[in-house]
């Protein structure tokens, strides 16, 4: 098995992560219940007439694609994976809209064209002339999970030495309203906002100063509370780590009911260590914990957590291993595992 | 992804040792291969979806319902099993059946499925009442493209890796490839892989603006070929670690023995005049599989009948295999194009021409393409076959490649 290198690390959010050298120093407070990234220069990335015919997520996607090349200083990436839950959401509500509205009559192909989830993917691979490995996860909030799962098989069947992969997902006009609609139906219903955003890294083969490992990365589609410590500790221990191995847990807490997956390992096991919550400050989305893995892999480069993320008090002074743990509705478990060299 | 001690060998060959399929031609394979031997195209006039371009389509529909099928699933209508979950949950049954899989614990098993439309059929239908009705509300949860799988993995009770890819018309191409790989790196011991989609209006419309539909029935690689008929179903195939499937004495199908994605990069719907993604895909496949490309017995073509793939794909196959291009044939006039689900179809129908040692026809050909003269095998033919190569590509320039060999 070979080691996972992550290069670089971009995202765009609802926090000033993009065009920014300090780390969430400043953060935003967020009042609506549905929360925009906030968008890049776009003009500096993509001309205005292609700009002009795509939708946030691809502009989003392909901009913090391009900049997580520049920062690896790669040019041209062995294999792209991209992963999204909704897909080209606002694309698909145009097209859906004008069958509707027009009744079949009067309809132009562009939205069609890019509402396949795997418009990002291919706009990246097209920029960049990119004949390599290329494919789209779609599998709900472990659709970022199955991408980095390919890549590090890639990297592990020695198929590929460089990678590009990442998770978009953009807010659209509608089906958004409609998921919270459903959502407020419910007792303890998700209590973050809604949110967007494209987070990319570049996995590599190849060793580099200070770069963070990735080591390990599982996926479970149902578990149970009570299996999940024994689920941790097979993860753990696979990789020769121990409950108190892990200086920082990164939690996919939303404020709903399924909270108690996080709460319930966070007191029992990682006491210890800092417990990192994102979703309050980037919204709840399919893609959310792609921004997750952004956020460990900065707080190991910073050796530093941001107050505005860190839920608990404790923590020790050299972060060395970070593990990361995302659920949606207590199904679709995605477990993650970096480490400083 | 170790926790369940996987059985990793050196080798990890992945045999293929159950198939399930539902298509315009038949529920099940044994029908679907009943129908290939008679030539039979399940491609008609429009039945299930109401659209104003019925007089100028032809599509390759399921013949059963959704209450047929919720039947038969012994599910309750107040479900929110869309068509696409229908037709994959129908498929993936027949194949966990065929391959005799009645339990997920003594073996690390995943589930990858793969949809381009999700649960359109029912957004469609629902969308402008999702505010008021409270019937439709409950397709809400049930668009996203992960839905499908998801659905199915709780039905049959898959607890493990359980994913979904969506790269268009290559999408169950990869989703066969990924769990290959995933048995060859010792990570699962049996996966579940194949693709499902429903027919929709969204997709009708979507391929009509595109004007690559075609009023007629379909013919592949013909010269006067119009457009693409449009189809649904789904299939998927059991995949396993070699030494599990000798382990449990499990009738070996098939081998997945070579896979390759690669991306055309040169326009979001149309593809390169010399099929460059094409051409890498296969090349890339006959290295994996380490066979030549003289030892490719039959091509299981994308041939959608569209102008602009059958060209590129011809020509992409002329730059692999120079002038002896093995047998040839495009089975999409039997069953339509079905999108994500398409590369599992043709994965079955690769694996029955291997067990049947048959070349199935290429229905609809009359005259050669100009450009790269190929002519596809039109009449059934029994011939010694050891390689099948199946090639799936999608909008967006994803290009797959798929080799299954009897040995």
């Amino acid at each position: 098995m070979r080691n996972c290198y992550i290069h670089s690390a971009v995202s765009i959010s609802a926090q000033n992560t993009f065009d920014t050298d300090s780390f969430l120093a400043a953060i935003i407070t967020h009042h609506e219940n549905k929360i925009q990234a906030i968008y890049p220069n776009y003009r500096e990335y993509i001309s205005p007439s292609a700009s002009r015919r795509m939708e946030t997520g691809v502009k989003i996607g392909f901009v913090a694609a391009t900049k997580a090349l520049t920062l690896a200083q790669l040019s041209q990436p062995d294999a792209i994976l991209t992963a999204t839950g909704m897909g080209c959401i606002a694309d698909t509500e145009k097209f859906l809209n004008s069958i509707i509205n027009n009744n079949e009559t009067y309809l132009t192909p562009t939205s069609f064209i890019q509402s396949t989830h795997n418009t990002v993917g291919a706009q990246i691979a097209l920029g960049l002339q990119c004949n390599g490995y290329n494919s789209t996860y779609t599998h709900g909030n472990l659709s970022f999970e199955s991408a980095l799962i390919d890549a590090k098989l890639l990297i592990d069947l020695e198929e590929a030495n460089n990678i590009l992969v990442g998770g978009i997902d953009e807010l659209g006009n509608e089906f958004v309203d409609y998921l919270q609609m459903i959502e407020a139906k419910y007792d303890k219903g998700i209590n973050v906002p809604f949110g967007e955003g494209a987070s990319f890294v570049v996995l590599s083969s190849k060793k580099k100063a200070n770069a963070i490992k990735l080591l390990d990365i599982t996926t479970v589609n149902k578990i149970s509370i009570k299996q999940l410590t024994q689920k941790l500790e097979v993860f753990l221990s696979g990789n020769n780590l121990n409950f108190k191995d892990i200086d920082a847990i990164v939690l996919g807490n939303n404020g709903d009911v399924f909270d108690n997956y996080y709460d319930d390992i966070a007191c029992s096991l990682f006491a210890h260590a800092a417990q990192i919550n994102y979703k309050h400050l980037v919204g709840e989305f399919h893609t959310a914990s792609a921004f997750g893995f952004w956020l460990a892999i900065k707080i190991l480069e910073n050796q530093h957590i941001p107050v505005g993320v860190l839920k608990n008090s404790t923590h020790s002074t050299t972060l060395k291993t970070v593990l990361l743990y995302n659920q949606f509705k207590g199904e679709s478990h995605g477990f993650i595992l970096i480490s400083i060299c | 992804m170790q926790d369940k001690k996987t059985y990793k060998t050196t080798s990890n060959r992945v045999a293929v040792t159950g198939m399930g399929i539902i298509s315009a031609i038949g529920n099940s394979v044994e029908d679907n291969k009943a129908a290939l031997f008679s030539y039979k195209s399940g491609i008609k006039p429009i039945s299930k979806i109401l659209t104003i371009h019925a007089s100028q389509i032809q599509v390759g529909e399921v013949s059963s319902s959704n209450n047929t099928l919720l039947t038969q699933l012994q599910l309750t209508p107040d479900t929110n099993f869309t068509r696409t979950a229908l037709l994959g949950l129908t498929a993936v049954k027949e194949a966990l059946n065929n391959a005799k899989i009645i339990e997920f614990d003594t073996y690390k098993t995943g589930l990858i499925s793969s949809t381009t439309v999700g649960g359109m059929d029912k957004t469609e239908q629902h969308l402008k009442q999702y505010k008021t009705s409270l019937e439709s509300q409950k397709y809400i949860s049930s668009h996203h493209a992960g839905d499908s799988t998801q659905k199915i993995a709780n039905y049959i009770g898959i607890n493990d890796f359980t994913t979904t890819i969506s790269t268009a018309c290559s999408s169950a191409a990869n989703a066969i490839m990924l769990g290959a790989r995933l048995i060859k790196s010792g990570k699962l011991d049996r996966v579940i892989v194949g693709g499902t989609d429903a027919l929709s209006k969204f997709t009708i419309n979507g391929f009509k603006t595109l004007m690559i539909l075609s009023d007629q029935l379909c013919q592949p690689f013909d010269d006067n070929r119009k457009g693409l008929n449009l189809g649904e179903g789904a299939a998927y195939l059991v995949l396993e670690s070699e030494f599990i499937a000798k382990k449990e004495k499990q009738s070996i199908l098939a081998y997945v023995s070579g896979y390759a994605n690669a991306n055309d990069a040169f326009h979001q719907t149309a593809s390169s005049e010399n099929g460059q993604g094409a051409y890498l895909a296969m090349q890339k496949a006959l290295k994996i599989a380490k066979i030549k490309p003289e030892q490719i017995d039959y091509i299981n073509a994308h041939g959608t009948a569209t102008p602009n793939n059958d060209l590129s794909e011809s020509v992409a196959i002329k730059r692999v295999f120079g002038d002896q291009v093995p047998n040839l044939s495009s089975t999409k006039a039997n069953t339509g194009h079905t999108l994500a689900a398409s590369g599992a179809i043709e994965a079955v129908f690769s694996v029955l021409a291997l067990q049947e040692q048959t070349v199935f026809p290429n229905l609809n050909f009359k005259s050669k393409m100009k450009e790269t003269m190929l002519t596809p095998i039109t009449k059934i033919k029994k011939t010694e076959i050891k390689h099948v190569l199946s090639n799936s590509f999608g909008f967006g320039g994803n290009c797959s490649t798929i080799i299954f060999s009897k040995k």
